[in-house]
């Protein structure tokens, strides 16, 4: 049980990563941030003020759940399925260069899943991957291009991101 | 969050009298979900990929059947249809032959009418698929009754403490039932209306209010349902002439002025205009009919993926 990031330091990653996609893309023109249902949108979200406040430009916040196209929903009977929640992408995707975001990068399967349903909406010009957290133990060729920390697990750990908005408070746990 | 109800505890879907107000709103949910896929340039997911879904239908059926089918299509599973025209069963092959053959085929699921009540009760019992009523004789068309409560939730914001008058023919149909079953479930006021030939005995025991005035079932009502006169059903003179029947229960604008000003009117279709409808109100500011049929797409989705199950090892961190 042992908090690795506290709300500072959650603000503090954050607004680093505003100024890496800034400094990347060279400005934040043409480009559109996509949370992954749940805790990626509250970090879309505030990439989105960090953004306006860097550049003065709108950046455009979508969300995105990617229940329907994960791998995992095999089997039959007895289990349950995962709840969906409703994506919301209110702009078009093409030709923009889309920042996905989420809160953490574990085995990259989310992501190959989040990036099939990105194509079903459209064929953006880029995708770039936004962590709050990347934990390591990749199963996919994945890598994040923005992380706002490296925290090494064991596989059997869990990491639990807490956002003010979904959570009441921010901070990320790790725990056995 | 933590209380909300997260699955379906059976794997068939038969009737709104097996389901639970939880599971009730977890469809809800679901079907607010998958209504988002219709709105996107590719209107399909691969969730139901490799799954297999045959369309049972023993009697005729236009929208339930196209709906079943796009929504299995929206999820991307591989569906076969069989009509009673061109099959088996104009040889005279019982239920239960047709439900063995095609169980030797290992569909994943059966989307079923038929017209005789219990009919998907009993297919539940002899396969290993899940079942999904689309509609069995005089009991129950849980979907339907379920698209109802999304689109009356999606204008009203709730179904508690809302009162629907549902009216006419209420003994040949299973809408009516598993309305009455499902909107009383959910804590509204349901007022049962038709003429006294077309009611059900022990209607009361449903829980609704009961009436053969229009007038004073649609008296400050939030939602008006309007049933299908069913003369395919009636062997017998359960009705004068299709003049009365609309001078007494046809829904006309000025019958409407009665009910709450924001009021909604539902029909679950085929419509009979002129005998228990007025083109006036079908085509009117009130109607919701066709919100129904697409509604009904993003429901069949949501049972449809519901009763997949698959409890696969948790990707997510």
């Amino acid at each position: 049980m042992a908090i690795v990031m506290d709300a500072n330091r959650v603000s503090r990653s954050i607004t680093r990563i505003a100024h890496e996609i800034i400094e990347r893309n060279h400005g934040a023109g043409n480009l559109a941030l996509i949370g992954i249902l749940a805790r990626g949108v509250p970090i879309a979200t505030r990439l989105a003020g960090e953004l306006k406040a860097l550049s003065n430009e709108d950046v455009p916040v979508g969300a995105l759940d990617i229940t329907l196209y994960r791998d995992d929903l095999r089997g039959h009977g007895a289990g349950s399925q995962p709840v969906i929640r409703r994506t919301d992408v209110p702009f078009s995707i093409d030709d923009r260069v889309i920042l996905l975001v989420d809160d953490v990068l574990f085995t990259g399967r989310t992501i190959r899943a989040a990036f099939d349903a990105l194509i079903d909406f459209g064929r953006p010009r880029a995708i770039q991957l936004v962590a709050l957290v990347d934990r390591g133990h990749r199963e996919l060729p994945i890598r994040a291009d923005y992380v706002g920390r490296n925290i090494p697990t064991a596989r059997t750990q869990s990491v639990q991101v807490r956002l003010a908005e979904i959570d009441g408070r921010d901070e990320v746990e790790v725990s056995e | 969050m933590s209380t909300a109800t997260t699955s379906l505890r059976s794997r068939h879907l038969l009737g709104i009298s097996e389901l639970d107000p939880g599971e009730i709103d977890l469809v809800m949910q679901t079907s607010h979900a998958m209504k988002e896929v219709a709105l996107r340039p590719i209107k399909k997911v691969p969730t139901l990929r490799g799954r297999t879904v045959i369309n049972l239908f023993f009697e005729p059926s236009t929208r339930t059947r196209m709906s079943f089918e796009l929504a299995e299509k929206r999820l991307s599973a591989d569906t076969l249809g069989m009509t009673t025209s061109g099959s088996s069963v104009v040889k005279g092959e019982t239920l239960w032959d047709t439900a063995r053959t095609l169980e030797a085929m290992s569909p994943d699921m059966i989307v079923m009418r038929h017209a005789a009540s219990g009919a998907a009760h009993h297919l539940a019992k002899i396969t290993r698929g899940s079942i999904i009523n689309a509609g069995d004789g005089m009991h129950e068309h849980p979907t339907q009754a379920l698209l109802d409560a999304f689109t009356i939730t999606e204008r009203k914001g709730r179904l508690a403490g809302l009162t629907v008058a549902i009216v006419g023919d209420l003994v040949h149909s299973r809408v009516f039932r598993s309305n009455a079953l499902l909107l009383t479930r959910m804590g509204a006021t349901v007022r049962a209306c038709g003429p006294a030939t077309l009611m059900p005995p022990g209607l009361d025991r449903l829980g609704v209010q009961v009436t053969t005035s229009l007038d004073e079932a649609v008296e400050g009502a939030d939602v008006v349902m309007m049933l299908r006169v069913q003369y395919e059903r009636m062997q017998g003179l359960y009705l004068p002439s299709v003049r009365e029947y609309f001078s007494l229960f046809g829904l006309t604008p000025a019958r409407l002025e009665r009910a709450a000003p924001d009021v909604i009117v539902m029909h679950p279709g085929p419509m009979n205009r002129g005998v228990e409808i007025d083109s006036e109100v079908a085509d009117g500011p009130w109607s919701v009919i066709l919100d129904q049929v697409a509604n009904g797409v993003a429901v069949r989705m949501a049972a449809l993926y519901l009763l997949a199950g698959g409890d696969g090892e948790e990707a997510r961190a």
